[in-house]
């Protein structure tokens, strides 16, 4: 299995022995380079994400998508990035401005932090707390924040209405998620992200926790989806009653963060069901087949992660050209009546399958 | 068990301020170059409230409904127990017995906190 630490030690090396800088220089430097790269990879994979959105959208409604900026459109959201940045923001007369300007920063910020976090290969990893899937349930809630902020601070009935709605919904369905990361916390033994991946080298907790990560995987899916206030669960921007929800009274580029946070939450809550349930950048895995196993080792693991999290996220997106949205007592009853209990259950199940060593 | 982050780094905590402060970096420079090369008009009707054309009436930084309080507060007693329940998921295996009933004991209390609520029809969207 190739190792992604052969480069950034390479790296460190070079910096240190060859370059002789000074060994805070050195860590100023990694500091920057691991900064740049986040940029790089976040804006890349929220372009992405928008053609992959819009190219699924479109064959699901049997049409093209986008298909004439560049070859099959592959252009077509660096268009739409640069149109975004020279729209005018506008300013507005009786918002709290401080705020208002505040709301994309806690809202980026949390999704960038929650980023850092995901395993994107064997040694590939910017951030590896051993407390990391609690890190990365914690600073994504700090997004809740922003979007309530952004309702708050506008000054608008349907801005208003529409963050409480997604806080209302956030909140909810975090327990959600809680409980199923939960769930799975318990069959790892380690919150290290690193140590999570690390457990499922001979088979992928999906498989290993049998029933109760099955039913963990189901809950988190559809939290996720409601998590990033996709549809089905897209009613806090309910564009029929709320115009544009907690983000109307946005313009310009102002929108285009919220808008970047949405896809790369996207890409996030795929990422973390990824690490989760399908091992991370762990290769498939299955005990006994020794051929089998050491010819998925030659993938590369960042395919392999990247390939897990894109497939996930086209089971989201595709939920939400298939449901119908729901009404807000719906929800919140979907989320306090049915997967809560049956989250608490099946918590309960998992414990009672590893006392009894009935796991693989 | 010690984890390094990236380049071996093994204060975790600068690299999760080093994320922060990209974070931050990406609103502010993208703020900044929006703002040089995107135009500027003045109108006043632009500075109004987006409500579909009609005048604004009244305040909308003002009360609203109680119910997503209640929700509110019902997810802080969940969460706060889950918090609670993770460092002993992690420890499960090593407390044995002993910390199980202790837990089942925690889940059992909470469990009935959500039963009463539901009883009490906190859980219905009136």
């Amino acid at each position: 299995m190739q190792d992604f630490s052969v480069i950034t030690n390479w790296i460190h090396e070079f910096l240190l022995s060859t370059l002789g800088l000074p060994g805070w220089l050195t860590l100023t430097v990694e500091c920057l380079l691991v900064g740049v790269g986040l940029l790089l990879v976040y804006a890349l994979l929220a372009l992405f994400y928008i053609y992959y959105e819009r190219k699924i959208c479109a064959f699901i409604q049997c049409r093209v998508g986008p298909n004439r900026v560049g070859p099959w459109g592959l252009l077509q959201s660096f268009a739409d990035m640069f149109k975004i940045l020279i729209k005018e923001i506008i300013h507005l007369d009786h918002i709290d401005r401080f705020l208002f300007a505040l709301a994309p920063y806690l809202v980026i910020i949390a999704s960038m932090m929650a980023f850092a976090v995901l395993p994107w290969g064997n040694g590939l990893q910017v951030i590896d707390f051993n407390i990391g899937i609690f890190f990365l349930i914690a600073v994504s809630s700090i997004g809740v924040l922003g979007i309530l902020l952004a309702g708050w601070s506008s000054n608008n009935k349907f801005t208003l209405i529409g963050a409480l709605r997604s806080g209302a919904q956030m909140v909810s369905y975090e327990l959600s998620i809680g409980l199923s990361v939960l769930t799975m916390v318990c069959l790892a033994g380690t919150m290290s992200v690193g140590g999570i991946v690390e457990e499922q080298s001979d088979l992928w907790f999906i498989f290993k926790g049998h029933v109760p990560a099955i039913i963990a995987f189901v809950i988190y899916l559809i939290a996720g989806t409601a998590e990033t206030n996709r549809g089905p669960f897209d009613l806090p921007e309910a564009e029929s009653e709320l115009t544009a929800g907690y983000h109307t009274e946005y313009s310009g580029l102002h929108f285009g963060l919220f808008y970047l946070a949405e896809y790369l939450n996207l890409f996030i809550v795929s990422g973390v069901a990824a690490l989760l349930f399908f091992g991370g950048w762990m290769p498939l895995h299955i005990p006994g087949w020794e051929a089998f196993n050491h010819v998925m080792d030659y993938i590369p693991s960042v395919i392999w992660f990247l390939g897990k999290a894109f497939v996930l996220s086209y089971v989201i997106i595709w939920f939400k050209w298939t449901f119908p949205r729901l009404r807000i007592d719906q929800l919140l009853s979907l989320e306090w009546k049915y997967l809560l209990p049956i989250n608490l259950f099946n918590l309960a199940l998992m414990v009672v399958i590893i006392v009894c060593g009935w796991h693989f | 068990m010690i984890s390094l982050g990236i380049f071996g780094i093994e204060n975790n905590a600068l690299l999760a301020l080093v994320a922060l402060l990209t974070g931050a970096a990406l609103v502010t420079l993208g703020m900044w170059v929006a703002g040089l090369i995107s135009p500027r008009s003045f109108n006043p009707q632009k500075g109004e409230a987006y409500e579909c054309g009609i005048p604004t009436r009244g305040e909308s930084m003002s009360q609203f409904k109680v119910g997503y309080y209640l929700f509110a507060i019902l997810f802080l007693m969940f969460d706060v127990e889950t918090v609670f329940l993770f460092p002993w998921a992690v420890r499960m295996r090593e407390l044995g017995f002993g910390g199980l009933t202790a837990i089942a004991v925690f889940f059992g209390i909470l469990v009935l906190g959500l039963v009463y609520a539901w009883r009490k029809g906190a859980l219905e969207w009136k």
